[in-house]
């Protein structure tokens, strides 16, 4: 594998690693701005994934042939990087998934199988994506169980005392968001988890908009379940993981039956694999694990400090320059966050700003980003997502304000 | 006037912009313009589903015409509403039905139309063809 190694942070020299940055839409350079929906994927992520079908491709686990073994200790190594990435404690403690979406409905029905009676609680909060609000009104309506939710305040930031106070002998398990897809809040996840385990609660972490930005030690923060997406981490797409305390994963049945998740299967009955595998029924994405291998290798290559460190400086100078804009109206003000700017232009609906953004060449995203209740807070439908990446700097950041003002005069 | 002729009509208005902006600033000229529905109008049932620009639709049938009442939340969205009007208000269910909506890609303005778009425009010409044919099989029961 190519060695992707920057010692010192070199934008240039990164934007060269992501091909699909190099090209004009509309006739205007592409401005990315969409990277909390996917991030786009490095060339060695390419490579990887182009190898691995014309070089290796076999099923894994199954075989006695070369290609198969080959892959298998591939896909295994693959393991091996994420639990490295994440620090957990052993390899096993790591299921690969389809993607977030796929490892919390894997917990909201694994966990509730196990431990969720009539009338017990699970808490989320305001600020929650619909990945982690839907699952567990699926599973506590199977229950008969309730959800409780930990309001935000003005700049979305979560309201621990409110959380402290939903807290009570019915509540099984919190659900919480890592960094807030909408407004880039990041959730003081440590603190979140040592409150809940004083009332020995486990909590399960919404990753997806963490993971890419940060570095996340899973045993530093203690929590029970850790869920991220592949493809918002550099990635592709259909590969995720889901993180479990060995506890966890032994106690909770499996949530999905069939090939390689078996020990023995007899009519009457069925004894399960060992860990991971139990979690992974039918054939993996091997090459998708393979491929997220390669994406962490080529992050943790650059430095998770670099990286957050830059994307601290596109923040702050983004924030200076929108919250400049004179009736443009920004969404999230938490004293920690990452670089995403959410925002309304005068009284523009978002859906006509991001059309016309995409018109001048810039991608974001518009709407409620699948979290409506956070909108509901706000009492508005939704906003325009600026979401950068450390692929992004800071002079697309000044033509996203002059676009911007370009719409304004559209508009007068 | 028959819908092709107000299609044709609005083709020769659209020949006079010279750029895609210039299109896109007459829309939103259009879209201000556009009566709000009346407020009787405007309930959860009339919305367009499944669209992230909350847009309404109600129709009246009377003397074997359609008449359209359609707004939307987006100034955009505004400025196709006031031309679908204006090609099919007024007009009789089977030809609505049938009509091809051919002006769409004459102004060079398709891609809106696109079910890949967040929007609600391709719902929307979806809804009043359904309600033609919805009226159009009335008319003939009765």
């Amino acid at each position: 594998m190519p060695d992707n190694k920057i010692s010192t942070f070199d934008v240039t020299k990164i934007r060269n690693n992501f091909p699909v940055l190099n090209q004009k839409i509309y006739g205007k350079p592409l401005i990315y701005f969409d990277n909390g929906a996917t991030t786009q994927k490095p060339q060695v992520v390419i490579d990887t994934m182009s190898k691995l079908h014309s070089e290796h491709n076999s099923n894994v686990h199954r075989g006695v042939h070369y290609l198969s073994e080959q892959m298998t200790e591939m896909y295994e190594s693959a393991r091996k990087k994420v639990q490295d990435y994440l620090n957990a404690q052993y390899s096993h403690e790591i299921i690969f998934t389809s993607g977030v979406t796929a490892s919390i409905n894997a917990v909201a029905y694994s966990f509730g199988e196990a431990y969720i009676k009539e009338n017990d609680e699970v808490i989320v909060s305001e600020m929650e994506h619909h990945s982690n609000i839907v699952p567990w009104q699926l599973m506590c309506k199977r229950k008969g169980a309730h959800l409780k939710v930990i309001p935000i305040n003005a700049q979305g930031e979560l309201l621990l005392d409110e959380y402290k106070k939903l807290i009570n002998s019915k509540t099984k398990l919190v659900a919480i968001v890592h960094v807030s897809n909408s407004l880039g809040t990041i959730n003081p996840v440590k603190e979140i988890v040592a409150i809940a385990h004083k009332n020995n609660i486990p909590v399960l972490i919404d990753g997806a908009q963490a993971i890419q930005h940060q570095k996340v030690d899973v045993q530093d923060i203690d929590c029970d379940f850790y869920a991220f997406s592949g493809h918002k981490a550099y990635g592709p797409t259909g590969i995720g993981v889901l993180y479990g305390k060995e506890r966890w994963l032994n106690e909770m049945p499996p949530y999905q039956g069939g090939g390689d998740m078996i020990d023995r299967v007899r009519f009457e009955h069925t004894t399960y694999d060992d860990l991971p595998f139990k979690f992974e029924a039918g054939t993996p994405n091997y090459i998708g694990a393979i491929g997220l291998g390669a994406a962490l290798d080529y992050l943790t290559g650059i430095g998770l400090d670099n990286i957050q460190n830059y994307e601290k400086k596109l923040l702050d100078y983004g924030t200076d320059k929108l919250t400049a804009l004179n009736g443009l109206k920004l969404y999230g003000a938490a004293g920690n966050k990452t670089c995403i700017f959410s925002f309304l232009l005068n009284n523009i609906h978002s859906y006509d700003v991001g059309m016309f953004l995409d018109k001048m060449g810039i991608a974001v995203r518009t709407g409620h980003h699948c979290t409506q209740p956070l909108w509901e807070h706000y009492k508005v439908e939704g906003s325009v997502r600026a979401s950068l990446a450390f692929y992004n700097t800071l002079e697309e950041i000044d033509y996203l304000c002059e676009a911007l003002k370009e719409i304004q005069k559209m508009f007068k | 006037m028959t819908i092709q002729e107000i299609q044709e009509e609005i083709i020769n208005e659209f020949k006079t912009f010279d750029n895609e902006m210039d299109k896109y600033n007459e829309l939103i000229k259009l879209g201000t313009d556009l009566s709000p529905i009346d407020s009787k109008y405007k309930t959860e049932d009339n919305l367009i589903k499944g669209c992230q620009v909350k847009t309404w639709f109600h129709s009246a049938f009377k003397d074997g015409k359609i008449f359209y009442d359609i707004d939307s939340i987006s100034i955009i969205i505004k400025g196709f509403i006031v031309l679908l009007i204006r090609v099919f208000s007024g007009q009789k269910p089977e030809d609505i039905k049938n009509a091809d909506l051919y002006f769409i890609d004459e102004i060079g303005l398709r891609e809106n139309f696109s079910p890949l778009r967040a929007n609600s425009l391709f719902k929307l010409v979806d809804r009043i063809k359904s309600d033609a044919a919805f009226y159009e099989s009335k008319q003939n029961n009765e």
